[in-house]
């Protein structure tokens, strides 16, 4: 542990080993081998169905929120096992936040909505000032700082989705997943979170889910391309620096898709 | 338009008759299952007319002899004697309701939560039937059960000095049991209907279940919620059986629960399987009351509608 309740940085923030996801009986995610590097922004791409998401959500344990999931394999932070049976996953959620596809603001006020989060992890410290610096790393705070206390649902779409940045970086995450979180912004609102990110990605380390091969791209770091085979069980196909990914490709598969010839 | 027109040569306005292949048919069938569909939707408006012109008739030859002054003011209700204060039979029905949403608020919101928030899918399958049972027991079953099992428990509980045999308190609790299932059902509907996105977004920031369910999922349902109490009031309001067969049979203005005191339904059911004749003031004062229950529940009904209105939230 570090002075400021962070884990210990290693060259890796999470590694996965031999990961199968399943659903029920069905497998949505078959042998995934991965490793996340610490402070970078990775993306993760493939078609949909590939169980792209999926992957995402086993990295806080949002998976087992739904019935009947259960995985196989390893999932670590730091070193750490995630699913080690003594491990709490309140609190693995609370070090390792999330940003959704559609923005999820709670039906509260903009304030309280950054506030929040802080508050129910046992935040002791001025939240005014929290809820400030939270909503100026979202790049949120000029626009809404004479409207702390309005409906957070009076916010356009953009703007809440950055309200959402907002509130997961005032828990002080040490990792944000984003889940395809520009897909439901025009294409403005979208440029604004792209920059966000690369501002984050300073102190955080960033793993996104995109469709948007472009976005990939543009803000990524490193890149990993998952694909899915006849059963519809998601795998990985390759992973890698981003620039290399893109324009490298070792594996076929690779190739055809980010040059669009299917997905 | 101009635009338009421009395109096709700007060929002014027809002046040629509708050719036969293009007029209107008369389509015999479309126009009698219309007019059907219409008469079975008249109905349940024409009966509501034809109640609230009964009640109204009715009050009125009640109110030509008894002043709406003397009506809502004191605190006897005694036909006999030419007392006609409403209060003793609205104060024991606002008792009953009230003792009534004290039980049924909390444990059915708790029920709902449960439900909603923690039960597998396979519990909830199997208690909200169960639940649902209790909604299909008949009142009058309830009425007994009041005054044989709730009524003797209370006596074994507080004595049998201070709890009469009939009282307020045992038919509010029962009507509380009755109208649970009502709540239950009705605030985990509310609650179901949060978006699982909300939720999600409280746990990614290492919210527990009580937190999400609590701070998150409740106040996003809370017009939902609002609106089923306010119909269970309302349902508690115009329950008769229960009251009449435990509460008590005669009026009495008292907050005693334990003191037996007629409702305004128990009054009416009183009154109207009595042998009182049928144009003395005593048999006109029924309707008078039963136009004050019906103006009391259907305001609580506009204004849970308002509510739902109001405070609902809009997602995406």
């Amino acid at each position: 542990m570090t002075s400021n309740g962070h884990l210990t940085n290693g060259q890796y923030a999470i590694e996965v080993k031999d990961l199968n996801i399943y659903y029920g009986d069905f497998r949505a995610i078959k042998n995934v081998s991965l490793a996340i590097r610490s402070n970078q922004i990775t993306a993760i791409i493939g078609p949909s169905g590939c169980g792209k998401s999926t992957m995402l959500r086993s990295f806080n344990r949002m998976n087992e929120l739904v019935p009947n999931s259960h995985i196989e394999g390893q999932v670590t932070f730091h070193g750490y096992d995630i699913y080690a049976n003594d491990v709490d996953p309140v609190e693995i959620r609370r070090r390792i936040g999330m940003v959704f596809q559609r923005p999820n603001p709670f039906p509260k006020n903009i304030y309280d909505n950054v506030a929040w989060g802080a508050k129910i992890n046992g935040y002791k410290r001025d939240l005014d000032d929290l809820v400030e610096q939270s909503l100026r790393q979202a790049a949120l705070w000029d626009e809404v700082k004479d409207k702390l206390h309005q409906n957070a649902l009076s916010l356009s779409g953009g703007q809440q989705q950055r309200l959402c940045i907002a509130r997961t970086i005032a828990v002080k995450p040490e990792i944000i997943l984003m889940d395809e979180p520009a897909s439901a912004l025009d294409p403005i609102a979208t440029l604004r979170i792209e920059e966000l990110m690369r501002e984050l990605s300073r102190n955080y380390t960033i793993i996104v889910v995109t469709h948007n091969m472009q976005q990939a791209a543009r803000v990524s770091d490193d890149t990993a391309f998952f694909n899915m085979d006849e059963d519809r069980a998601g795998y990985l196909v390759e992973t890698g620096p981003t620039s290399e990914i893109f324009t490298n490709p070792k594996d076929k598969r690779t190739e055809d898709y980010i040059t669009g010839r299917f997905g | 338009m101009a635009e338009i027109t421009s395109h096709i040569n700007n060929p002014g306005y027809s002046d040629k008759s509708t050719p036969p292949e293009l007029r209107k048919k008369v389509r015999l069938s479309e126009t009698i299952i219309h007019g059907f569909l219409f008469l079975f939707g008249s109905i349940s408006i024409l009966t509501t007319l034809a109640i609230i012109y009964e009640l109204l008739k009715e009050s009125w030859l009640f109110f030509r002899e008894v002043s709406l002054l003397d009506f809502f003011t004191g605190i006897k209700w005694q036909p006999q004697i030419g007392e006609f204060s409403v209060w003793p039979l609205v104060n024991a029905t606002l008792m009953t309701s009230l003792i009534a949403m004290i039980f049924a608020l909390p444990i059915g919101l708790m029920i709902a939560v449960y439900l909603s928030e923690y039960a597998t899918p396979r519990f909830r399958s199997t208690l909200k039937p169960v639940l649902e049972v209790l909604a299909g027991i008949p009142t009058v079953v309830y009425g007994y059960f009041a005054l044989t099992f709730m009524t003797p428990l209370l006596r074994l509980i507080f004595g049998a000095q201070v709890v009469q045999i009939y009282n307020t308190a045992s038919a509010g609790i029962v009507i509380g049991i009755l109208i649970l299932p009502l709540v239950t059902s009705m605030t985990e509907d509310a609650l179901s209907a949060v978006p699982r996105s909300l939720r999600e977004g409280a746990y990614a920031l290492g919210a527990t279940r009580l937190e999400t369910a609590i701070r998150v999922v409740l106040p996003a349902a809370i017009s939902g919620i609002a609106a089923a109490f306010i119909l269970a009031v309302s349902r508690a309001i115009g329950e008769t059986m229960i009251v009449s067969i435990a509460a008590g049979a005669g009026p009495n203005f008292t907050f005693n629960p334990f003191n037996p005191a007629e409702t305004m339904t128990g009054y009416m059911v009183r009154i109207s399987g009595g042998d009182l004749s049928y144009d003395s003031i005593d048999y006109n004062s029924i309707f008078a009351i039963g136009l004050l229950l019906f103006v009391l529940t259907l305001g609580l009904n506009i204004i849970s509608q308002q509510i739902v209105r109001r405070f609902r939230e809009v997602y995406e």
